[in-house]
């Protein structure tokens, strides 16, 4: 029966339902972010940045255990440190955000790969990576709630300067000083939502919720708005369907929610209007002007 | 109170330690209407971005009033692939009016749709930014210029790969701005337009070597000299004084 399929492993358990609620907060909070990371030519910077909170998290990981603010802190101040760095040398140097992005990522991944490998098992390392939604307590829904309102409140309070900073960078110089604080600002909000993200998903996946549903939402619709609330709602969809895929099939949840997103991507890539096969169709008619 | 919109004094501006403009002196009055001509490389992007303020002056000074200003760069960091519509970018003209968080108002919406109007796009403001041809983008910006309402507005190279109906239409907009005394700087390099259109020329190759009135600056003695004018850098150039001394020590 239906009931029993979707909506009973929900009412059951309750882990189920805070992973559910957990994954629902980060999709309201992270998809918004997503699709301006996506707007910006930025989605890989994304997963660099996620890859550069390893060794912070792991730092916290390795001397206080899985506790929450110690990773989370340490996970925020390495972002912070990359996010800042390449940002610095991009501005002040000739070199752009793409290298230096790269750069300063790897060299901080091999650190906290160094690190755990100095004091460590296999399994803590899988644990950082891989997340553990399925054992979200009060104490990290509390977190990604408080990510959440943050996010809300900087998407409120800078929005007409964000779409301003996507859409024309020199304008918003020439008219203000606020670009600066803006780019720096959001990729504050790519480190929040990850570092968010990675007691639920881990260090590897907490990228996917952040990215997938706001890529899948680019074939669909041509305005700013709409796409973010299409990316939240894709954002939701993979998070009720990986969980319940990984009751189901028993399968590990952070893996089955990135995948639900990436199916939802695959079949936008295809059958969204701005996607691989709706533009080619054949037209029997054309307008004269 | 000054009669200049924008003063420079013994202004040098550059990348680096290369000068693109060297030790440049002058005004430009309130409410005139000023064409920049030179050779490429001769420093007139640079002057516009240094009196944008996005530039800082390597040395001298260049003061203007602490009004807003409108400034329409030649090369554009315009993403056109935004998911953005003539309305949203037109809109952003609103910035130096409403910033960063005060309403958009039904007088505000009126306005931008009266510039659309006004630069002939009427009937546009829902098109999608990437269906715009080079034509009817220039027409766009210039109908944000129109809703900042800028008493000084800088053009760098606007008639640039654009056909002959939009550069009058566009020549004639920058008339009514002055008309209503607003000051319009505009690097161009069609002569026959500069001659016919702008009261003042500014000829520029690297520094000032005419400025005044147009018919007295776009002299062929005035002209022949910008030609003989070195486009790239000399890697031996001497170091300009006072520190040539420093330098050599």
């Amino acid at each position: 029966m239906m009931w029993d399929l979707l909506v009973a492993p929900f009412t059951e358990f309750a882990f189920m339902q805070r992973a559910l609620a957990g994954a629902l907060m980060l999709s309201l909070s992270a998809c918004p972010v997503g699709v301006f990371l996506m707007l910006r030519r930025m989605s890989l910077t994304g997963d660099a940045m996620a890859h550069a909170i390893l060794p912070g998290a792991a730092a916290g990981f390795l001397i206080y255990g899985l506790e929450i603010w110690p990773m989370t802190l340490g996970g925020l101040v390495a972002g912070a440190v990359v996010a800042v760095g390449a940002g610095a040398v991009a501005r002040l140097t000739v070199q752009h955000e793409d290298a230096s992005m790269a750069a300063l990522y790897l060299i901080s991944l091999s650190v906290g790969v160094v690190m755990v490998s100095l004091r460590g098992s296999t399994v803590d390392l899988m644990h950082v990576l891989f997340g553990t939604v399925l054992a979200l307590d009060d104490a990290a829904l509390k977190l990604i709630g408080l990510v959440l309102v943050v996010t809300a409140l900087a998407f409120g309070i800078f929005w007409r300067a964000l779409v301003a900073e996507c859409l024309d960078p020199l304008f918003l110089r020439s008219v203000s000083g606020m670009g600066t604080v803006v780019h720096f600002g959001f990729l504050a909000l790519v480190v929040l939502n990850l570092v968010a993200g990675f007691q639920a998903l881990g260090t590897l996946l907490a990228v996917g919720l952040m990215i997938l549903p706001a890529a899948a939402a680019r074939f669909w619709t041509q305005a700013v708005l709409p796409m973010v609330a299409l990316a939240v709602l894709i954002g939701a969809a993979s998070s009720a369907g990986g969980l319940l895929l990984s009751y189901h099939f028993s399968l590990p949840s952070g893996p089955s929610i990135t995948l639900s997103a990436g199916a939802i991507y695959l079949l936008s890539v295809l059958a969204g209007p701005r996607g691989l096969l709706v533009p080619r169709l054949p037209r029997r008619n054309h307008r004269t002007a | 109170m000054t009669s200049s919109a924008v003063a420079l004094h013994d202004l040098t501006a550059g990348y680096g330690s290369r000068a693109a403009i060297h030790h440049v002196t002058g005004e430009f009055a309130l409410g005139s209407l000023t064409a920049i001509v030179g050779p490429n490389g001769s420093g007139k992007s640079t002057l516009l971005k240094t009196i944008a303020g996005l530039l800082t002056p390597m040395s001298g000074e260049c003061s203007r009033s602490r009004k807003a200003l409108a400034y329409l760069p030649q090369i554009s960091e315009l993403d056109r692939d935004f998911p953005a519509r003539v309305r949203d970018l037109v809109t952003l003209g609103l910035w130096q009016r409403r910033g960063l968080l005060d309403r958009h108002l039904a007088e505000d919406r009126a306005r931008v749709e009266d510039a659309l109007f006004q630069v002939g796009l009427e009937g546009f403001g829902h098109r999608p930014l990437d269906s715009l041809s080079g034509g009817q983008l220039q027409r766009t910006l210039f109908a944000r210029v129109l809703v900042q309402d800028a008493q000084l507005i800088l053009l760098d190279e606007p008639f640039n790969a654009i056909d002959d109906k939009t550069i009058r239409d566009l020549t004639a907009l920058i008339q009514h701005w002055n008309a209503e005394g607003r000051t319009v700087l505009t690097v161009a390099h069609d002569l026959a337009l500069v001659r016919a259109h702008f009261p003042q020329t500014l000829l520029l190759a690297r520094r000032a070597v005419a400025w005044g009135p147009t018919s007295e600056v776009l002299t062929e003695a005035n002209i022949a000299r910008t030609r003989t004018f070195q486009e790239a850098w000399d890697e031996d150039a001497p170091w300009c004084a006072p520190d040539a001394a420093w330098r050599a020590a």
